[in-house]
């Protein structure tokens, strides 16, 4: 037992966890396309917080390393979901996602 | 030891109300800037960690890029009812019940397996370095290791760039047409 006080690699998942799970009930839970896009940002912090504590715990800077480039593609994937919600506020006038129902039968 | 503590609960806490801050208001712009406390306690989280470079790079690009582009297209996207809309659609109390369950086995996974991330050896503190030193070893591990990745990345963002303008751009011709 070392003791409550002591910050081990499982309070850092633990927290990541918590953080990935409030991602996802806001991708489910929300209308708004941009509120969703902010909810996958959360979902990759998640990741990168679990990929520093194993860094760290590890002794290698690999998972520092992969969270650059989960940061990178973060970026990417910002850059080309907000150009597309312009594109769809300009044609359909709603970024509300229960609202775009163009392929509904 | 004891402040090492005492950081990471405030920080985990930040980063918890943040987050559920940022899923619950109702005003974007509010969502946004609750969304960069929560970066900003990643941040911090990284420097618990040792990850000085990881923590730079995370305000510069997260908070400095992504989030002023988030705010800008919050500013050309913004609807006068957005006070009077539904914030959570229809499906909200299935969506929890299934959140939920994704979190009871996580719990399930991370309660079976926190046992073996803490044998001795694997909980002891980051190595103290100076923020040349993370740097440092951070680029020698990017630029030779993992060169190839790094090279795609930069193909990556490029086709990014070009894909949001494309999207965004406004066509003159079919608004004539």
């Amino acid at each position: 037992m070392t003791g409550m006080m002591e910050i081990t690699t499982s309070h850092y998942v633990v927290l990541s966890t918590l953080l990935l799970l409030v991602g996802v009930v806001g991708i489910l839970t929300r209308r708004n396309i941009l509120v969703l896009l902010m909810s996958v940002e959360l979902m990759l912090n998640a990741v990168n917080i679990n990929l520093a504590a194993f860094s760290a715990s590890l002794q290698q800077v690999h998972g520092q390393v992969f969270s650059i480039f989960v940061i990178t593609v973060a970026a990417a994937e910002a850059a080309v979901g907000l150009g597309i919600l312009i594109a769809l506020f300009r044609n359909k006038q709603t970024i509300h996602a229960d609202e775009i129902d163009l392929l509904r039968w | 030891m004891a402040l090492d503590s005492v950081l990471f609960y405030v920080l985990a806490v930040l980063i918890l109300t943040s987050a559920i801050l940022t899923i619950t208001r109702r005003n974007v712009v509010y969502a946004a800037v609750w969304l960069i406390n929560t970066l900003v306690g990643v941040a911090g989280i990284f420097l618990l960690r040792g990850a000085e470079f990881l923590a730079g790079v995370q305000v510069i690009v997260y908070i400095g890029g992504i989030m002023v582009l988030f705010l800008f297209v919050i500013m050309l996207v913004s609807n006068e009812d957005e006070a009077l809309q539904r914030r959570f659609s229809n499906q909200k109390w299935l969506a929890l019940a299934c959140a939920v369950a994704v979190c009871g086995m996580l719990a399930v996974i991370v309660v079976r397996g926190v046992g073996g991330l803490d044998h001795p050896g694997m909980a002891e503190a980051p190595p103290l370095g100076s923020i040349t030193q993370n740097s440092q070893q951070v680029g020698e591990v990017l630029f030779t290791q993992y060169l190839l990745p790094f090279e795609l990345a930069s193909i990556l963002l490029l086709v990014a760039i070009i894909g949001a303008i494309v999207m965004s751009k406004t066509r003159k011709r079919a608004a004539e047409g």
